[in-house]
């Protein structure tokens, strides 16, 4: 048995599903949003980690910067900074490709704060981040190296 | 009950540059403790911030955030003497709550 076949037409089952409920106003969009969120942090892989956050096949933007340092010393402190320069940014999340779980953070933007958000993050080792930003219900991706001397998680 | 957040709110051109850092252990999950054992996942899931009470922003983490988390933002028609509210809730159901005002 085709195996992936399978969860994609699951996949689509419940995309289904779901459209049904949204249209007759079961779910709010909110909540909605959340729950996928849910499942994006349990996703490994950048790849699948934008499905889930339903980004598959964004496109790379340069209105998207993260600020990063190339080298980190310490991969269980990793500070990184995403900015976004699209007009009406709804949304921002940050992926490490090779962590447990890609999906580190995600940030909803509401009306009154500036797309410019910094944190610390861990990181296994050296992989690419991606930063994923949602504007005017598009999304765009932009990606950076980070090189991780000493890993950061378990030890 | 955890300790309280530090937040320093500064107001420069009608922006507020919040920077917050809170107190969490921000156990992933993947670590082993000395008698070989998963050491659960602990972590901050969900922070929100308001500027007088009104919410500005939602953070969503995974346990990929680092040990006592620091998170930086930008709030947009602030000035000196408006309040700043930061807000998290962990995996386990613990909740915190602080308050700052931009200076």
């Amino acid at each position: 048995m085709n195996r992936n076949r399978r969860t994609s037409l699951q996949v689509a089952g419940s995309a289904g599903l779901y459209g049904a409920l949204l249209a007759i106003g079961l779910l709010r969009p909110g909540q909605a949003s959340a729950q996928s969120l849910e499942q994006a942090f349990k996703t490994t892989g950048i790849a699948e980690t934008l499905k889930a956050l339903g980004a598959g096949g964004a496109p790379e933007s340069k209105d998207i910067v993260i600020n990063a340092p190339d080298i980190a010393e310490n991969g269980a402190v990793v500070p990184v900074g995403i900015r976004s320069a699209l007009a009406n940014t709804q949304m921002m999340a940050l992926l490490v490709e090779k962590n447990p779980s890609a999906l580190a953070g995600a940030y909803d933007i509401l009306e009154g704060a500036e797309a410019d958000v910094n944190m610390r993050i861990k990181m296994g080792q050296t992989s690419d981040v991606f930063a994923v930003v949602k504007a005017d219900g598009k999304f765009y991706v932009a990606k950076k190296e980070i090189k991780v001397t000493l890993g950061g998680c378990g030890g | 009950m955890a300790d309280p957040m530090k937040i320093r709110a500064v107001v420069r051109n009608g922006v507020a540059d919040v920077r917050v850092l809170m107190a969490h252990e921000m156990e992933t999950g993947q670590r082993k403790d000395s008698s070989g054992k998963l050491v659960p996942a602990w972590y901050i899931s969900e922070v929100s911030a308001a500027l007088n009470g009104k919410q500005v922003l939602k953070a969503h983490w995974g346990p990929a955030i680092s040990k006592n988390p620091y998170l930086q933002f930008k709030v947009k028609g602030a000035k000196a003497g408006d309040k700043i509210t930061v807000s998290w809730v962990d995996n386990k159901g613990e909740k915190r709550t602080d308050e700052a005002t931009a200076s």
